[in-house]
């Protein structure tokens, strides 16, 4: 089975998506990630979908989970790279992806990341 | 048969006399001026009579769907395209063909003076050609005018979203006119695809042209605003009235989520405020 692979750098976590996802794919990535992010204690997860030209509801809310299911192991996911068609069609079924975080590609996406950890960090110290 | 072939003699040896008599019956209602010289007025008339006398010329038609028409139909589709474009009311355009008939008729009454019963018959039977000669002008005349109105509307559709670039960073999209789903569809592409190609993270939709926002607009402009936001962007309307913000509440609309702004002025404030940039007088005030 193919499995996605899941990329280390520094406190964040980076996944490129390159193929279309089947469901079993997908349950596979979210259960590598969750541990990956419990052993690895990483404070970010940036997914880049920018490869994909069709992205169906299962995996929009796929992403939707693994956004909560980071969360609750305090790591941060921001989604990068979605093309126009997409954004389209997920407005059209009507997923909004309202608790994920986004931004146009991987450089906006650390940027975005690092600032959230940041303010994170401070607010921690408070 | 003596009413019709008494028609298809004179539309065949008869072709100048009528033709004056046509000229001189346009003349009178539809002038030659500025759309269609005098000239080509006459060349028009001439042509179509001569393609009429040679589909007279193939014998006996049974009525106005007999195939040796068929000509003289498409050269009426051409003469009605060319008037519609050049601006011809309808009824000029369909004058074209009836002020045929008073010549017509005025030939047709001098031949049979003697015998009123043919005379009835080749009447009926002018009249039916005539007729539906005229029919199919104003059709063909309708079509075209209905391009011209399809044309101008995908014409305006391509005028009225264009995405500029306010500042590094920061979209604007000024909408004008009616929103319907066609065109909420069109901008939300152009403006994602815009995004993507300067890779901005701000993106302000400016609705001041926008003469009434029902529900179906605020839909498509939620929407829109969703779209933008999965793709990493943000989005700011601006140029909401005064009465629109009225409209919007009392129809129970929630633009929950969505940054709004009076104007487009705020709006870009607003924008170079979150993408951190700052603009600074040049003169000491």
């Amino acid at each position: 089975m193919e499995r996605i692979p899941i990329l280390r750098m520094g406190k964040f976590l980076l996944i490129t998506i390159q193929v279309d996802m089947h469901d079993t794919t997908a349950l596979a990535l979210q259960d590598d990630l969750m541990a990956k992010i419990a052993r690895s204690g990483a404070r970010g997860v940036l997914i880049d979908i920018s490869a994909l030209d069709v992205v169906d509801s299962y995996i929009g809310r796929m992403i939707a989970d693994i956004s909560m299911m980071s969360k609750l192991l305090h790591a941060r996911t921001v989604l990068v790279g979605m093309r126009p068609a997409v954004a389209i069609t997920l407005v059209e079924l009507g997923l909004s992806l309202r608790g994920v975080k986004t931004a146009l590609d991987v450089e906006k996406g650390m940027e975005l990341l690092a600032a959230a950890l940041e303010d994170g960090d401070a607010a921690d110290q408070d | 048969m003596l009413a019709q072939s008494g028609l298809t003699d004179l539309l065949r040896n008869q072709t100048k006399q009528l033709h004056a008599q046509w000229m001189a019956e346009l003349a009178a209602g539809l002038r030659a001026d500025s759309r269609i010289g005098a000239t080509e007025l006459s060349e028009q008339t001439g042509e179509f009579l001569r393609i009429l006398s040679e589909a007279a010329r193939e014998g006996v038609w049974d009525g106005p769907q007999s195939p040796q028409l068929r000509p003289v139909l498409s050269f009426l589709d051409e003469v009605s395209r060319s008037r519609a474009i050049r601006g011809f009311t309808p009824e000029e355009t369909a004058t074209f063909v009836f002020s045929l008939k008073r010549p017509v008729f005025d030939h047709l009454r001098r031949r049979f003076e003697a015998d009123p019963k043919t005379l009835a018959d080749a009447l009926w039977t002018a009249t039916e050609l005539i007729d539906s000669l005229g029919i199919h002008t104003f059709k063909a005349y309708q079509r075209t005018r209905e391009e011209v109105i399809n044309r101008q509307r995908t014409e305006m559709l391509e005028l009225s979203t264009p995405v500029v670039k306010l500042w590094e960073g920061i979209l604007a999209l000024p909408m004008i006119g009616t929103v319907d789903s066609a065109r909420a569809q069109t901008v939300m592409e152009s403006l994602l695809e815009r995004i993507i190609e300067t890779g901005s993270t701000i993106a302000i939709i400016d609705i001041t042209g926008v003469p009434t926002v029902d529900t179906l607009v605020a839909q498509h402009l939620l929407k829109t605003v969703a779209a933008i936001r999965l793709m990493g962007a943000e989005c700011i309307i601006s140029g909401i009235r005064p009465q629109i913000a009225q409209t919007i509440v009392q129809l129970g609309i929630t633009l929950e989520g969505v940054t709004t702004r009076a104007t487009l002025a705020d709006a870009l404030a607003l924008a170079l405020r979150r993408s951190g940039q700052t603009i600074a007088g040049t003169r000491p005030s």
